[in-house]
């Protein structure tokens, strides 16, 4: 039967890993285990349909949660190192302290999967970021370095605890957004940022989806520094919390400007009179700005239920025409991030038959090759669904055999996570 | 510096392999003229000098995968090149290797400002995008001092950095996409004009990969809207331990300047006396703050900087109050690399990158081996990231002058990692830093590096001899070594 396995230490991380490979017995790596439902489904682990979509059966959950808390935290220099397994919210709360924050604004992503909570190293594991993408960049820029015990029981690191580096290849890097499938992370050391002062957001009211594309390309484009750029059609602006984005009886873009009091006033201003024309505009302070782009970052208002999800990594002014594409064939409901860069579409009621054998995954691909290219995620669906579909973009031939040589040089015996991005890696 | 042993048999094919490569790309785009190969037996790290076997200009990247796919089968090695200007070495050529010149890569494909970004060529030089894009009122952020001549190929090959990347972030922050060529002549696209590449970030591990993994033949760009305004701060204090302290306490203070510099004593010295732009000459450090953005943000920042200098008892402090004023300040720094090689035949320029606190400690120390080595130091410092630039002067003419300042420069990088820092902050390894590798990084470190370049390059045909001090075969570096049933399952708490 498979059992959860938590190291306290580095040497027993390696001392499992290295009795795994020589059982041939492959491992579930999980931090707090909040996103299993991320991801194709890893068979045997949790009760799920053992022996389809080509998954391994795994033996073991590899629980990195011993390996908790912050070793080093340097304000000053911008700089904290902690355990893979320490939570989320322990670090978010020990830089809020301080007055700086984690820029890349990872999303609470286990919040889509009925859970909440969740750890650095699945942050990082998963590359998360939040709507400060545009501006500061995703959790692979705020990597410094890492430890981790690779799948042949080795442990190793990559990068440092200083900004600049180009010592050695940026292993780092790789390990951020690999979902755990080349080693399991033991520490990792990040770069913090202050936090901004000040916050306001500025919404216009009333654009359908095409006019609030246009409008935050308008704003992208300005030199405003505008570090948060979405858009909530008329039913999902309805669902905030936010009086003034609940209230406004319609669509809802929103353009948040952040920093030192007196350069937040005179953004706020130019980009009223920028937007002015376009819609009536209204304005959110600090604390409202901060729940609203909560609910942004945390896709609060697909939150609810498990209808099929899909995230979409578009080319950002093509957002609103990826989703009219997907929409003509496949009915549900989008928001837009990233200045229409980071799409969200929940798959609404029951899948058409036509369609329930990849839950939109070809419409969804078409759309995106058709307006420049992109990736598209399949966050949310039963295992069942996970199994069957490639829940991450597929890969072009050339680049799925580098991608499984790249795995391989990492976990030869394929020990670590194997199958949970692509079959057979 | 020792590099791999020439291929005789490679040697003895070398006319073959000039018609070969005659037939992929024009007869005049193979260079094999001793004459004309001399042009590339260096790069910007002029100590180290080696004649190519052979140069190759390709224009298309269907050329480059030709040309790959032909070194793979014949087992030629390939040194990539930009506009050669590798400070640590990267573009040194091999004995029995081709030079592969990307320069005739030179195209600006496409600039689409609605997605803020722009898809050029390899061979296309940095500061080239930026003019490209400063009409509409763009810029591409990272600008090494190199970036008239250097290319964003280049760029990409050692994640290049500059003074504004404290705030705006190194080329690995700021780049979308690639194209490239494997070894084997595949042609790979990672990334576009969409955040986050899809898969394992290959993007970014190519990135500062020095030319070991693939020929970078097409990058796309993030360019930015340029800040509205700009304004420096100079400000002197008698120590180095007071300017530092500055450093530390504006990014306490959640500032994040555009660029924050620092000269010692003597950069200032050299400087000034080159360029003349009012640097105070009484001072143990100079530091210089740029705060961009509208002019609010910039008036209120700048007022803020200086009573923060003000309580740490700057001896000067002057606020540029003019664009022009604003250059001048910047040009005595831009200026610090030649300035001092008008006091010494040479100089040898480091690159280490330290926690910023630790700053003094690594200054004085410094100062003490240069005593003992018996050769000047000057001091420059991208304060804001820690990567600090000691330029050791030195006279190739006097016999053992070379190899003392090798000897000072390798002690002052393993006194980088000693203080919790890196051997090379945006230099890159090269062959420079190769054989201090171990310094920082150990066997299995390095081992696990190696197999992922043998993902890449299991012929080990690119670039090999820079980067890694040891190279395994790649068959040696993958072997698995089983133990089953020997080792115990683990005695571990579960649940």
């Amino acid at each position: 039967m498979t059992e959860a396995l938590q190291p306290a230490e580095v040497a027993q991380v390696a001392e499992t890993v290295t009795w795994a490979v020589g059982e041939e017995i492959p491992l579930e790596i999980v931090g707090a285990a909040t996103k299993r439902g991320l991801g194709r489904p890893l068979l045997g682990a949790h009760g799920g349909a053992q022996g389809t979509g080509g998954n391994r059966i795994i033996g073991h959950t590899l629980d990195l949660s011993r390996l908790s808390g912050i070793s080093l935290y340097e304000p000053e220099e911008l700089v904290l190192t902690a355990g893979a397994g320490t939570p989320l919210a322990e670090i978010e709360a020990a830089v809020a302290a301080e007055g700086q924050q984690l820029a890349f604004e990872p999303m609470h992503m286990a919040r889509l999967y009925g859970n909440d909570g969740g750890t650095l190293g699945g942050a990082v594991a998963c590359n998360l970021a939040g709507p400060r993408r545009i501006k500061a960049g995703a959790a692979r820029d705020h990597v410094l370095g890492i430890k981790g015990v690779s799948g042949r029981g080795e442990a190793f690191k990559s990068g440092g605890r200083v900004v600049k580096n180009v010592t050695g290849y940026d292993l780092s890097k790789l390990m951020t957004g690999s979902y755990g499938t080349l080693a399991a992370l033991t520490e990792i050391t990040i770069k913090v940022l202050p936090a901004p002062e000040k916050t306001r957001t500025i919404l216009v009211l009333g654009l359908d989806d095409e006019a609030a594309q246009r409008a935050m390309t308008t704003a992208l484009n300005s030199s405003h520094e505008v570090s948060g750029a979405a858009h909530l059609p008329a039913a999902v602006a309805a669902q905030s919390a936010v009086g003034y984005v609940s209230g406004a009886g319609g669509a809802v873009t929103a353009l948040r400007v952040e920093g030192f009091g007196p350069s937040v006033a005179a953004r706020t201003e130019a980009l009223r009179e920028l937007l002015g024309s376009l819609g009536a505009l209204e304005e959110l302070h600090s604390a409202n700005s901060a729940v609203f782009w909560q609910e942004v970052r945390d896709v609060a208002p697909f939150q609810a239920g498990d209808l099929p999800l899909w995230r979409i990594s578009a080319t950002p002014n093509n957002g609103a025409a990826v989703v009219r594409d997907v929409a003509d064939a496949q009915s549900g409901t989008a928001f837009y991030d990233w200045g229409g860069g980071l799409i969200w579409y929940r798959l609404d009621g029951p899948v058409d038959d036509r369609l329930a054998d990849d839950c939109g995954a070809t419409v969804v691909r078409q759309a995106l090759e058709r307006h420049g290219g992109g990736h598209a995620t399949l966050v949310r669906a039963a295992d069942e669904v996970r199994a069957r579909v490639e829940v991450f973009q597929p890969q072009a031939d050339g680049l799925a055999a580098l991608t499984a040589r790249v795995k391989d040089s990492f976990d030869p015996r394929r020990i670590l996570n194997p199958g949970r991005m692509y079959r057979g890696v | 510096m020792k590099m791999p042993d020439p291929d005789q048999a490679v040697l003895a094919r070398r006319a073959e392999i000039i018609v070969a490569m005659r037939t992929i790309v024009p007869d005049q785009s193979v260079i094999s003229e001793e004459r004309e190969l001399a042009v590339y037996e260096s790069d910007g790290l002029t100590a180290y000098h080696q004649l190519p076997m052979i140069v190759v200009l390709p224009e298309t990247t269907a050329q480059v995968s030709q040309v790959l796919a032909y070194c793979q089968r014949n087992n030629v090695k390939i040194v990539p090149r930009g506009a050669g200007t590798s400070l640590s070495g990267g573009a040194l050529p091999l004995a029995d290797g081709i030079t592969l010149g990307l320069g005739k890569f030179n195209r600006v494909l496409e600039i689409d400002y609605d997605n803020r970004c722009a898809r050029v060529q390899t061979g296309v030089t940095n500061l080239a995008i930026s003019q490209a894009v400063e009409g509409d009122g763009f810029y591409y952020a990272p600008d090494p001092s190199s970036q008239i001549a250097c290319t964003i190929g280049g760029n990409v090959a050692e994640n290049s950095g500059g003074v504004h990347c404290l705030k705006y972030g190194l080329t690995t922050n700021n780049i979308l996409g690639l194209e490239m060529v494997l070894p084997d002549g595949e042609i790979i696209r990672l990334g576009g004009k969409h955040m986050d590449s899809e898969g394992y970030d290959l993007l970014g591990l190519m990135t500062g990969s020095e030319g070991l993994l693939g020929i970078i033949t097409e990058v796309t760009v993030r360019i930015l809207p340029k800040p509205t305004s700009a304004r420096a701060l100079m400000i002197g204090f008698e120590t180095s331990e007071a300017g530092g302290q500055c450093v530390a306490n504006i990014i306490g203070a959640g500032i994040i300047p555009g660029g924050m510099e620092m000269m010692d004593g003597p950069a200032v010295e050299a400087a000034e006396a080159f360029v003349q732009v009012g640097y105070p000459l009484d001072v143990g450090s100079l530091l210089l703050v740029e705060l961009d953005g509208p002019p609010a943000e910039v008036d209120y920042l700048i007022e803020r900087v200086r009573s923060i200098a003000d309580e740490l008892g700057a001896v000067s402090i002057r606020v540029s109050q003019s664009e022009e004023e604003r250059e001048q300040f910047w040009a005595g720094r831009k200026a610090a690399f030649p300035a001092i090689g008008r006091l010494t035949p040479d100089y040898y320029c480091m690159d280490g990158t330290i926690p910023r606190h630790r700053l003094p400690e690594v200054l004085s120390r410094v100062a003490e081996m240069s005593k003992k080595y018996d050769l000047d130091v000057a001091n420059v410092f991208h304060a804001g990231d820690g990567n600090l630039h000691p330029l050791i002067m030195y006279d190739s003419n006097n016999p053992g002058e070379l190899e003392r300042a090798e000897d000072f420069g390798s002690d002052i990088l393993r006194l980088c990692v000693e203080v919790g820092g890196v051997l090379t902050g945006e230099h890159g390894v090269g062959v420079e830093k190769r054989d201090l590798m171990g310094v920082m990084f150990s066997e299995i470190d390095l081992n696990q590096q190696q197999r992922v370049k043998c993902a890449f390059d299991p012929q080990q045909l690119l670039n090999p001899g820079k980067v890694f001090p040891t190279l395994h075969r790649c068959a040696e570096l993958g072997r698995v070594h089983i133990h089953r049933g020997k080792t115990r399952f683990p005695d571990l708490p579960r649940f």
